[in-house]
């Protein structure tokens, strides 16, 4: 028979969060070092479902590379595929129709509420409310069905092309983007009633993982999580790109830096968002969805070009470095959940595991968008 | 504003050296500062430097508070170099994005690193090591990142083969 094991009082031991864990949302694995409940050193392994998509996009020819945008983020699909029309446009010198670029913004941010619902039924069921989800995921149903109707598909959208759109939006779709907005203005209240006021949760998250506004800077972190840091950093304001200049909207920022603030600024922006399709909706303009003047097959000139876009989940970035060839010559994608979530090792030293689950929930991390 | 003084401190660099002003340079070009056409190529300024230029460049940005946006490699395999590119972008209305490049032979593909600046290059680094086999000297943890922890191949080398 063996002896008991005996554990020095200072003996530290390895806990593997993941590759299958339901906290990390996918295949992401933490290495934590753990004192007791404390993390002592924590270690991200990346890279479980990494695909290659930058190769892929050398390997392709611009429009052969527009279906695997979406495959980054499944949940706020559109805003990438945003970026990389944008990108290309930009380059190429196409002029998009004023209605096409309306319609794209509608649709962005009908997608950017879409996410955030998903991020907050997912982020409460972490901390042991299951309900909310339920609500979330019936609200978010009547945008992917709505998407489903003009896009065809209901998450992997493949919607944009360089200069405009596959096709036109109906009225159906106008009509039930309209009524969507009081109903989601509704389900708002209801989810501050159901859960900001809640007890538990606001101790299990004010004053909790405090990320600074320096260390942000120092990772590159973007989206919600800088926003929840004090900084007032939003794309489609600092850089202002399609027809977002047009749009009166406000840009939630919260300087407790804690994970609550980084709740407060996704829960603030689906409203701002739902100001964004309203006025959208109000002000789209007639005329064609697609340029009149576009190349059937696009090359583009030599050079190095970069686009930039506000995602749901921070700033999403694509290089194309071109020879003039139909295919890139290098095509890098920069993910914000990459820079959001590398912060994660240094930020939560010394938490306790619990509260540091909570805190990678505020991430709001999608693992294929991170490992690409 | 912040255009200016950047450009300016990142031109100390390069005494003596006057690049072409504006010019649209295709690639292969001179060390120099350049400033691009925003609205064509999405950024302001683009600087190459020398690899034992690099961090000087780098805390300079540092200084002006600048984040890090990203980190990536170009394999130049006609002119036999490797080039890596450092992204620079501000959080506030200041808008200046700053392109850092620096190029390496492609045979001894060895630049400093500046996670010890920007901690947030320790990723970008692994994974531009990943990619193309460019060793980050000075870099605290250079295995592989999102390829597989035994990887000896680069994929996005022009000469890989599959």
């Amino acid at each position: 028979m063996s002896a008991p094991i005996q554990l020095r009082p200072d003996e530290t031991f390895i806990l593997n969060v993941g590759p299958q864990h339901p906290a990390t949302h996918g295949v992401l694995r933490v290495k934590m070092q753990m004192d007791g409940e404390y993390i002592v050193k924590s270690e991200t392994v990346l890279g479980y479902i990494h695909r290659m998509h930058e190769k892929m996009g050398e390997n392709r020819t611009y429009a052969q590379y527009l279906p695997n945008l979406s495959r980054l983020d499944y949940l706020g699909a559109l805003g990438y595929t945003h970026g990389h029309v944008l990108a290309i446009e930009r380059a190429a010198g196409i002029e998009v129709p004023e209605r096409a670029e309306y319609i794209r913004a509608i649709t962005v941010e009908l997608n950017r509420v879409a996410s955030h619902l998903f991020w907050f039924g997912a982020f409460v069921m972490d901390l042991g409310g299951f309900s909310p989800l339920m609500y979330a995921i019936q609200d978010r149903e009547h945008i992917l069905d709505m998407l489903e109707a003009v896009t065809g598909a209901r998450l992997t959208y493949c919607y944009y092309r360089f200069g405009g759109l596959y096709n036109d939006v109906d009225d159906d779709f106008t009509e039930a983007a309209k009524r969507f907005i009081p109903r989601m203005r509704k389900s708002l209240k209801k989810y501050d009633a159901l859960v900001t006021g809640n007890i538990i949760f606001q101790k299990r998250l004010e004053g909790i993982a405090p990320v600074s506004a320096e260390m942000c800077r120092k990772y590159g972190a973007t989206g919600p999580v800088a926003r929840g840091s004090g900084i007032n950093f939003d794309v489609r304001k600092n850089e202002p790109y399609s027809v977002y200049p047009e749009f009166d909207f406000d840009i939630p920022v919260y300087h407790e830096c804690d994970s609550m603030a980084r709740y407060k600024v996704r829960m603030d922006e689906m409203e701002q968002s739902l100001r964004i399709i309203e006025q959208g909706l109000e002000k789209l303009p007639g005329g064609p969805i697609m340029a009149e003047k576009k190349p059937k097959n696009i090359k583009l000139p030599v050079g190095d070009f970069y686009q930039a876009v506000e995602t749901a989940r921070g700033s999403f970035g694509i290089r194309i470095v071109s020879d003039g060839d139909k295919n890139a010559y290098r095509l890098k994608l920069r993910s914000p959940t990459y820079s959001n979530m590398h912060l994660f090792d240094e930020a939560c030293e010394g938490m306790l595991i619990m509260d540091a689950l909570a805190f990678m929930g505020t991430l709001d991390l999608v693992i294929p968008e991170m490992d690409r | 504003m912040i255009l200016e003084t950047t450009q300016q401190a990142l031109q100390a660099l390069f005494a003596g050296s006057v690049p072409a002003d504006g010019a649209e340079a295709a690639t292969p070009r001179g060390n120099g500062v350049i400033t691009r056409n925003y609205k064509i190529h999405g950024y302001h300024l683009d600087a190459q430097v020398a690899t034992d230029q690099l961090l000087a460049a780098v805390t300079i940005l540092d200084h002006a508070g600048f984040f890090i946006e990203s980190i990536t490699g170009v394999d130049w395999i006609k002119e036999n170099q490797m080039e890596v590119i450092y992204d620079f972008s501000r959080y506030d209305f200041d808008t200046c994005r700053v392109v850092i490049r620096t190029r390496v032979p492609r045979d001894q593909p060895l630049v400093p690193t500046i996670s010890t600046i920007y901690a947030g290059a320790n990723w970008h680094e692994r994974e531009t090591h990943d990619f193309f086999g460019i060793k980050f000297t000075g870099h605290p943890h250079l295995v592989p990142l999102l390829l597989p922890e035994d990887a000896d191949f680069h994929p996005l080398l022009k000469d890989f083969k599959a």
